[in-house]
C-alpha cells in the first residue's frame, strides 16, 4: 500500500524534494518551538511571581514589625 | 436554560477556567499527535501522485490546514473580542490575546508553504494577487493586534483597543476566502474537489482532513497553554493565584 518503492524516491519527491521537505521542516520546527517557548515563559513567570509574592510578604512582615516598634516608642 | 447560562458564566471566571484548561491540555495534545501522525502517514506515504503536479502537490497536506487555521483562528479571536466588548468578561480578552500569536504562526506558515509550492508549480515564490496579498494582510492584522495590545499598559484598555482592531479586520476573511472566485489569480480554486478515481480523491481528502484536525487540536492546546500564562500574569494580585503558587512546589 505504501506509495514509494525506495527511500531515495521518497526523499526525492519527484524532484520537488526541497520544496516539500522545506515546507514540512519549517512547519514542524515552528509547531514544536511555540509550545516550548510557552512552557519556558510560564516557568519564568511563575518564578518571578513567587519572588514578588515573597518580597511583598516580607515587606508586610517588616511593616507590621515596624508598627509594633513604633508603638514601643522607637524610630527608624 | 437558566442553569445553563449560569454555568457558562461560571466558567468565564479565570479562577474556575484555569484548572479546567489545565486538565484539558494533555487531551488536546494527544489528539493532535494522533491526527497528525495519521494525516502525515496517509498524505506522505499512502496518497498517490497527482496527475498534474507530480509529488510537489503533497505540500497541500501542510498548506491547506495552515491556511484554514489562519483564517479560522481570526474568526474565533474576533468572536472573543466581540464578546469581551459586549459583556465585559475578563476571560474574553484573555482568550483573544491567547489566540493571536498562534493565528500569526499559521498565517506565516500558509505564506511559507505557499511560496514553496508556488515556485515549482507557477515558477515564482510570490505574486501580488488577491489571494496571496489578502493572506499577507491577515498576517499583518495579527501582528498589528499583538503590537497594539503590547503598547497599552492597562490590560482592560488593551483588550478593548485590540477588540476593535480585530473586529474591523474581520472584513479581510471573506476577501481571502472568495478571492479566487472574485478575481483572476494564479492560485488554484478550492482544492478538495480533485475529480479523479474515488479511492484516490478520498485518500487525499482524508490526509488533508486529518492534518487539518491535527492543526485544530494543536491550536486549542497551545491557546489554552497561553491563556493560562496570561491568567497568572494578569491575576497575579488575586488570592487564587497566590494560593496556587504557594501550593505548587
Amino acid at each position: 500500500m505504501i506509495h514509494w518503492n525506495s527511500l531515495a524516491e521518497f526523499l526525492a519527491m519527484g524532484r520537488h524534494g526541497p520544496y516539500v521537505w522545506g515546507s514540512l521542516l519549517v512547519m514542524a520546527l515552528l509547531m514544536v518551538a511555540e509550545p516550548m517557548l510557552l512552557l519556558q515563559g510560564r516557568k519564568r513567570l511563575i518564578a518571578r511571581l513567587r519572588r514578588q509574592h515573597r518580597a511583598e510578604a516580607a515587606e508586610r512582615g517588616q511593616a507590621s514589625a515596624g508598627d509594633r516598634s513604633m508603638a514601643n516608642g522607637s524610630n527608624d | 436554560m437558566r442553569n445553563k447560562l449560569i454555568n457558562w458564566f461560571r466558567y468565564a471566571s479565570p479562577q474556575t477556567f484555569y484548572p479546567l484548561a489545565g486538565r484539558m491540555i494533555p487531551w488536546f495534545w494527544g489528539l493532535a499527535a494522533i491526527f497528525g501522525v495519521a494525516g502525515l502517514f496517509i498524505g506522505f506515504l499512502l496518497a498517490p501522485t497527482d496527475a498534474q503536479q507530480g509529488e510537489g502537490y503533497r505540500i497541500i497536506f501542510l498548506h491547506v490546514p495552515a491556511s484554514w487555521m489562519s483564517m479560522f483562528i481570526y474568526l474565533v479571536m474576533a468572536f472573543w473580542a466581540a464578546t469581551g466588548l459586549a459583556f465585559n468578561t475578563r476571560l474574553s480578552g484573555m482568550m483573544a490575546s491567547a489566540l493571536a500569536p498562534t493565528g500569526a504562526l499559521f498565517a506565516f506558515l500558509s505564506l511559507w508553504t505557499g511560496a514553496l509550492w508556488g515556485k515549482p508549480m507557477w515558477g515564482t515564490w510570490w505574486v501580488w494577487d488577491a489571494r496571496l496579498t489578502s493572506e499577507l494582510i491577515l498576517l499583518f492584522l495579527y501582528i498589528g493586534f499583538i503590537a497594539l495590545q503590547a503598547a497599552i499598559d492597562d490590560p482592560r484598555r488593551a483588550d478593548k483597543a485590540g477588540a476593535i482592531l480585530a473586529l474591523v479586520g474581520v472584513v479581510n476573511i471573506p476577501i481571502i476566502y472568495f478571492s479566487v472566485q472574485w478575481w483572476n489569480t494564479l492560485h488554484q480554486g478550492a482544492s478538495v474537489s480533485l475529480t479523479r478515481a474515488p479511492s484516490m480523491a478520498a485518500m487525499m481528502l482524508w490526509g488533508m482532513l486529518l492534518c487539518a484536525l491535527a492543526c485544530w487540536m494543536y491550536s486549542i492546546a497551545v491557546a489554552l497553554m497561553r491563556v493560562r500564562v496570561i491568567m497568572l500574569e494578569r491575576e497575579r494580585h488575586t488570592d487564587w493565584v497566590r494560593a496556587l503558587l504557594r501550593g505548587k512546589a
